[in-house]
């Protein structure tokens, strides 16, 4: 690369290491938002908390333009196939933050109308604790995510570790 | 308060006089100020519409139809009509027995179109058909699913799948149109995932070129077994299921049910928790108006209000969460008070954002009110009649932006609402620009409610000192062997509530929230019946949409400010 001073210098990498630091730093979530933690997490993108920090506050409501599914809020089992389908309509390679209780075990709704736990039907990279978690929380669910992005140990890598190995 | 009550029982009329001739079984005054009627099903009908249209009666207003299950009786259910007036000052609950076998029930949607949903509700849960109903089917629960889930048999844990997407398709929605331009007509569905209905809302409407010709609203996928739930828990432990019901204003929704229960168990609580349980409630109602029209004015294009409103719910939050420990589902209110006393700048903090608020206000108020865009969007778009709006079974900010000025805050006053200044806003034209006025006038007068609050916050316990319902405080538990014993029983059997039913409502940020409860004398639940002010509002929007236009939908959704949780329970 050459520097405005007319000096060059050089960054080595590896192409797949490249493409997760990219990925890791431009996260567009489709937030799933259903109940409570709908709510919290209109939080999280406003100007207190600001998501934008952390390069993800493009938030996208249609699954073709978004790469993190954030399932915020109670799945019923009305809903469950919606959720599928929705995920099944993102692009790869894509990422699910499982965001509060309901959405990771069903909560405290023990009951014949509720998903327990969305990792029923879809995978989850990052399950997200509380009834709702704090926006810290959240925020401290998506740091988590772009760790894992950049070590490479998402549900995604682990599905698709050959194609990466052909890219290094 | 006493002596009025007395007061206005004497002026009230004897239903049982007024009433068709041997058609009510029983008539007695419940212990909730209601008017019991116990009526067979063969006259049901009949009594139902002399309530309506005796001028001595004059109930307009339709709010609750619901089924209990009883099933060592016969017969085994019985399905509860809540109905009052809004002119007069008198509630009426009609209870009518039906049997197993037979479990069909004459329609009351001739008579209240607010009957349409609650029917269906009732068929869902409890399998009881009603005849002449315009369009009986599930509402909550899914199309794959067996059985009728609040029947006492049915078992709380059993799930059923609904492997794919059977959603639901109106049958009108697939006919074609027999009209000669059938060719720009179309069926669009909206929802449930899609920005503009807020959660969990499916709209389907049919589209004659740009206009909405009919629709349908599909519900129920938020449905996480609220009623269910609470009979399978203790008194006390039903407090944070009420908080995610309209989780915009969680403390509404717990202080609502601790009404509800203390009415039942006959007390009180002390006059501190109810000053601070005032002043939480109407910060929520402050934040659950901000978030309505936030994301109202979000649909619209105005996104920067969105940001305006945001920033003073934060500091709501943050008081909140220095109260309670939570921020958004609080579980402050006890059953008797609340779980403990406010911080020591309290005070402080609530002055604090008695100054902070109305700038937000104001900034909202500038951008918004005369703003021709929203004008143009929002003026006589979603017009509702009041006659159409009480028909509905409609309350709250919605009902009052049609023109009818009631408010349960000083129709029925609880928790010393009496003793505020305030007033209750209303507007005439009932569109969506008027359900934006109310509110925004709302969030002004529930201010000042919190400023008379506040200056006025009076000391003292914030729990009771019944120790049938409060635990006894901690250092008498360690140091006396009758408060230990106290503490011991409350854990182990925890408040045992005397059998009977009452029917409490509050205020809730978006109209009358009741709570029905029925005791069997035990430590849970028998059946808790929640009247969501949503459901009775959400089930006029199809009827409102015919005639408007797609992006007038989504305008009139929003200033609806359908919260799943409440509405899907």
């Amino acid at each position: 690369m050459r520097q405005p001073d007319g000096s060059s210098s050089l960054l080595t990498t590896r192409v797949d290491a490249m493409l997760r630091w990219v990925r890791k730093n431009s996260l567009w979530p489709l937030p799933f938002g259903t109940a409570c933690c709908a709510i919290e997490f209109m939080s999280v993108v406003s100007a207190h908390y600001d998501l934008a920090r952390f390069g993800a506050e493009v938030v996208r409501f249609s699954p073709r333009q978004s790469d993190l599914m954030i399932v915020a809020g109670t799945i019923t089992d009305k809903m469950a196939p919606v959720v599928k389908r929705i995920y099944d309509q993102m692009a790869e390679p894509k990422y699910v933050i499982s965001m509060g209780a309901c959405a990771c075990t069903g909560g405290f709704y023990r009951a014949y109308h509720v998903v327990q736990g969305v990792d029923e039907f879809i995978p989850v990279d990052v399950y997200v604790p509380g009834c709702p978690p704090t926006p810290e929380a959240l925020m401290h669910g998506v740091l988590k995510l772009q760790e894992m992005i950049q070590n490479g140990e998402t549900q995604h890598d682990r599905f698709n570790h050959r194609e990466l190995d052909t890219t290094a | 308060m006493t002596a009025s009550i007395t007061e206005s029982s004497t002026r009230r009329p004897d239903p049982a006089k007024l009433l068709p001739d041997g058609a009510v079984t029983s008539s007695e005054r419940g212990a909730d100020g209601h008017s019991v009627l116990t009526v067979d099903r063969s006259r049901l009908l009949e009594v139902l519409r002399a309530l309506k249209e005796r001028p001595e009666l004059d109930c307009d207003l339709l709010l609750d139809i619901c089924g209990v299950d009883y099933p060592r009786r016969d017969p085994r259910f019985e399905v509860v009509y809540h109905i009052a007036s809004l002119a007069h000052d008198h509630r009426f609950r009609v209870k009518v027995p039906v049997a197993e076998d037979d479990a069909t029930m004459p329609s009351a949607y001739s008579i209240w179109k607010a009957a349409d949903w609650f029917e269906r509700e009732a068929y869902d849960m409890f399998g009881i058909t009603f005849e002449g109903h315009p369009n009986l089917r599930r509402i909550l629960t899914h199309e794959a699913f067996h059985g009728h889930a609040l029947r006492k048999d049915y078992d709380p844990g059993q799930r059923w799948l609904l492997t794919e997407d059977k959603s639901m398709v109106p049958a009108w929605a697939t006919e074609d149109p027999a009209d000669e331009d059938h060719l720009e007509s179309q069926v669009l569905n909206l929802g449930p995932s899609h920005p503009a209905t807020h959660g969990t809302l499916r709209i389907v409407v049919r589209l004659q070129g740009e206009t909405i010709t009919k629709a349908e609203c599909e519900i129920g996928y938020l449905h996480r077994c609220f009623e269910k739930m609470s009979e399978t828990h203790g008194w006390q432990q039903v407090i944070p299921y009420t908080d995610r019901l309209n989780y915009c204003s969680s403390m509404i929704n717990g202080v609502g049910y601790a009404l509800a229960v203390e009415k039942m168990l006959g007390i009180e609580a002390p006059p501190r928790a109810q000053a601070v349980r005032v002043i939480l409630s109407e910060l929520s109602r402050i934040m659950d108006h901000a978030v309505c029209l936030g994301a109202n004015l979000v649909d619209l294009g105005a996104l920067t209000n969105f940001w305006y409103f945001f920033q003073p719910r934060e500091e709501i939050y943050g008081l909140l969460e220095s109260c309670a420990g939570g921020r958004l589902t609080v579980s402050y209110a006890r059953i008797g008070g609340l779980v403990h006393d406010v911080p020591s700048d309290f005070e402080a903090q609530v002055r604090y954002l008695l100054d902070y608020i109305p700038k937000f206000v104001n900034d909202v108020e500038k951008l918004i009110t005369t703003n021709k865009v929203f004008r143009d969007r929002s003026e006589g778009i979603g017009v509702v009649s009041a006659a159409d709006a009480v028909a509905w079974g409609w309350t709250g900010p919605c009902l009052r932006a049609s023109g009818v000025p009631y408010d349960v805050r000083k129709a029925h006053p609880y928790m010393g609402y009496d003793q505020y200044e305030f007033d209750v806003p209303v507007a005439s034209t009932g569109d969506t620009y008027a359900r934006y006025l109310v509110r925004m006038e709302e969030m002004r007068q529930s201010l000042r409610i919190i400023q008379q609050a506040i200056d006025a916050l009076p000391g003292g316990p914030v729990v009771t000192d019944n120790h049938h319902v409060a635990l006894p405080p901690k250092e008498k538990v360690y140091t006396e062997m009758e408060s230990l014993i106290w503490h011991f029983k409350l854990i182990y059997e925890g408040i045992q509530v005397p059998a009977g039913d009452a029917y409490s409502f509050t205020e809730g940020a978006n109209g009358e929230l009741g709570y029905y409860i029925v005791s069997d004398g035990t430590g849970h639940p028998y059946r808790i019946k929640v009247r969501p002010p949503c459901f009775a509002i959400f089930q006029a929007y199809p009827h409102i949409l015919e005639g408007h236009m797609v992006p007038d939908a989504i305008a009139i959704l929003g200033s609806l400010n359908i919260i799943a949780g409440e509405l899907d329970r």
